[in-house]
């Protein structure tokens, strides 16, 4: 008896206790990020650029008290999912940003499209991403973006026979496609595609291989944090010094890692949308305050796809003068300008994809530390794969 | 061609260090530890840490990784895995994989999830010229001292009166008990040099692999048991040319047929267990 009365004087409490509804003067961003695992340099990235963007520009928009909610998703995609559910359902969460890889970021699409709340992708850079719900926003960069004009460089520069390397997944296959397209378009050949399993990538035979066909220069693919382990291989199979290149996307040279790869990394040609050593005011004060905020850590291009998207949602808000809801955010972020850190960009209004300037950018030592200096800007970029569909 | 070789024979070396430990063990006590990989994961972090954060030189964190995942294993060992020893292959492998899911987490929170990465020296990095075959300067140090593990431990088997002890409780537990032999501490010791030669791998292979993180024990998991199930249950000498066989196949694989280079370790491992389900190198009568 004495259990019973227990037990109902607890569900009375819990039943008083559960909240009505939100508050409406709350709107809460749902992050979803890998913080733990492979990917968790990605999570921690993210997050800071989040946090530094509101730190900068307060907390309230247009009336509306901005929350940050981060959650761990361990790169998983049914935890994703689940997340972006409970984020829906539990914390009213009126955006959702993140997504650190692309099966992360197409987990969600469904429930961002049946909840009508925009999906924010701030890292994940499948060019097909956007397609999968008419709630993606992207603000962080597609594969075939960053690939396609370094195809264009190699074949101006005296680069004739290129052996692609990519790790054997969506943005692995979207880079090696839109290199090898564009510069065998210009002229150029590809010797060999080779492509190497995403996880536990051991790049030694793989790059025996590539030296022994013996090509003017190597592209590369790998994802955010295997660049150290390819850099240090194609060093000890010797392939710096027997004359072929190194070229690629910016992931291989990434910014947060350069510091851990060390001199080999010196001489690598990459095209991307951002380096920590972007020259412009804007991008100068970014990583000032993003260094002094974070213990001296350098801002790498997911600090600056969040940094942005937490840029975005502002904007939409002041624009709808508050009105969080899914469709007057989304009507408000299509056609978007502002200048990033990165330089000018813009949310393209017919595939909600960011363009932007890509760079192209070498590693130089530059005050007793590895950068990547940029020496040419092709302007105002678009997603090729998405323009090539039109 | 013959850098192709070299390479696979040193990843091979590499393997055998990682996994003679969980072969013997396997052998020895019937016990199948799939913490294995943990106390490797326990010695590349004592060669990054001591590295990164105390600047002590390579070579001097060896010892360190040998002797801290050996020191532990026996700790570990004498209050918990021999409560285990007579109970069913289910039970210790829901234990041992436990302790693997407990040291992850407890990894990634002492220590952080980034790959902790090993800077070898100057001497060891690069390339040398062998008679016309290149081959990197770590990989041959790789093979020069794993090579030499694993001969000392076949001397050590073969020549001394614990490895005979040693050699009769694998064959048969009961019977040495009854002799005399203290079955017991040799359980003890083999695990601890087991678990030390494990962190000696996870050392090694932290230049190779990229660096050690909080994943390591499952990342090597399956590799470690592909060794045991190719070399067989019970001996160095099997354990050794499992892992060169699988490390050189494996490299060549990759090489020559990049596409499905990466399966070709798992193919050799449904033959053997087609054709000799007890290994290539055991002995007939194993159960």
């Amino acid at each position: 008896m004495l259990r019973f009365s227990v037990f109902c004087a607890a569900l009375t409490a819990v039943l008083l206790a559960e909240p009505a509804h939100a508050d409406d003067n709350i709107a809460t961003v749902g992050m979803i990020l890998p913080m733990t695992g492979q990917q968790a340099s990605t999570g921690k990235q993210e997050r800071a650029g989040a946090e530094l963007y509101m730190q900068q520009h307060g907390d309230t928009v247009a009336g509306k008290k901005i929350v940050l909610e981060v959650k761990d998703d361990t790169g998983a995609a049914d935890v994703t999912k689940r997340l972006a559910e409970e984020l829906i359902g539990n914390d009213h969460a009126k955006v959702l940003m993140g997504f650190g890889l692309t099966p992360l970021a197409l987990a969600t699409a469904p429930v961002a499209t049946e909840a009508k709340v925009p999906e924010i992708v701030s890292a994940a850079a499948t060019a097909m991403i956007t397609e999968k719900s008419p709630y993606i926003v992207r603000t962080s960069f597609t594969l075939p973006q960053a690939s396609a004009p370094m195809a264009e460089w190699a074949a101006k520069n005296g680069i004739k026979k290129v052996v692609t390397v990519v790790a054997d997944y969506g943005p692995g296959i979207d880079a090696e496609k839109w290199f090898s397209e564009t510069f065998e378009k210009n002229g150029g050949s590809v010797a060999e595609k080779i492509r190497v399993p995403l996880k536990n990538p051991d790049f030694a035979p793989f790059l025996q291989r590539v030296k022994d066909d013996a090509p003017d220069a190597v592209f590369v693919f790998v994802p955010s944090g295997q660049g150290a382990i390819f850099m240090k291989e194609f060093v000890e199979r010797g392939l710096d010094k027997s004359g072929i290149k190194l070229i690629g996307t910016g992931d291989v040279t990434d910014d947060d890692l350069l510091a851990d790869i060390g001199d080999p990394a010196l001489g690598a040609v990459t095209t991307h949308h951002y380096s920590a050593a972007h020259d412009s005011p804007e991008n100068k004060a970014f990583v000032a305050a993003f260094e002094k905020a974070n213990n001296g850590m350098r801002p790498n291009f997911m600090a600056v796809g969040a940094y942005d998207g937490m840029a975005v949602i502002y904007q939409a808000l002041e624009k709808t003068k508050g009105d969080a809801s899914g469709d007057a955010l989304l009507a408000a972020m299509k056609g978007m300008r502002w200048m990033s850190p990165r330089g000018p960009v813009s949310i393209d209004p017919e595939t909600r994809d960011i363009v932007q300037n890509i760079y192209v950018r070498k590693v130089e030592k530059k005050d007793g530390a590895l950068y990547n200096v940029e020496f040419a800007t092709i302007p105002d970029v678009k997603d090729p794969y998405k323009a090539a569909k039109r | 061609m013959l850098t192709i070789l070299l390479d696979g024979v040193a990843y091979g070396m590499l393997l055998f260090v990682l996994s003679s430990g969980l072969s013997v063990t396997l052998g020895l006590m019937n016990f199948i530890n799939l913490a294995h990989g943990a106390f490797a994961m326990i010695g590349g972090y004592a060669t990054a840490l001591l590295m990164n954060r105390a600047g002590v030189p390579f070579l001097a964190t060896l010892p360190a990784a040998f002797v801290i995942p050996a020191i532990l294993g026996v700790v570990l060992e004498r209050t918990l895995y021999r409560r285990l020893y007579g109970a069913s292959p289910l039970d210790q492998v829901l234990f041992s994989i436990g302790l693997v899911l407990m040291a992850m987490p407890i990894a990634a929170y002492l220590i952080g999830d980034e790959p902790q990465q090993v800077h070898l020296p100057t001497w060891l990095s690069g390339r040398i010229e062998l008679g016309g075959v290149g081959i990197g300067v770590y990989r041959l140090f790789i093979i020069v001292v794993c090579g030499a593990i694993a001969a000392a431990l076949q001397m050590f088997l073969i020549k001394t009166r614990f490895g005979a002890q040693l050699r009769a409780s694998v064959d048969d537990a009961r019977v040495a008990q009854g002799l005399g032999i203290n079955v017991d501490r040799i359980f003890a010791i083999v695990f601890a040099v087991g678990s030390g030669l494990a962190g000696l791998g996870g050392a090694l292979s932290a230049d190779v692999v990229g660096g050690i993180d909080p994943s390591f024990p499952v990342k090597f998991l399956v590799t470690f048991l592909i060794v045991v199930t190719i070399g067989g249950a019970n001996g160095i000498i099997g354990a050794l040319i499992g892992s060169l066989l699988l490390g050189v196949l494996d490299v060549a694989g990759k090489y020559y047929a990049p596409s499905i280079g990466a399966f070709i370790i798992y193919g050799v491992m449904v033959v053997t267990l087609i054709v000799r389900p007890q290994g290539l190198f055991a002995r007939g009568d194993t159960p």
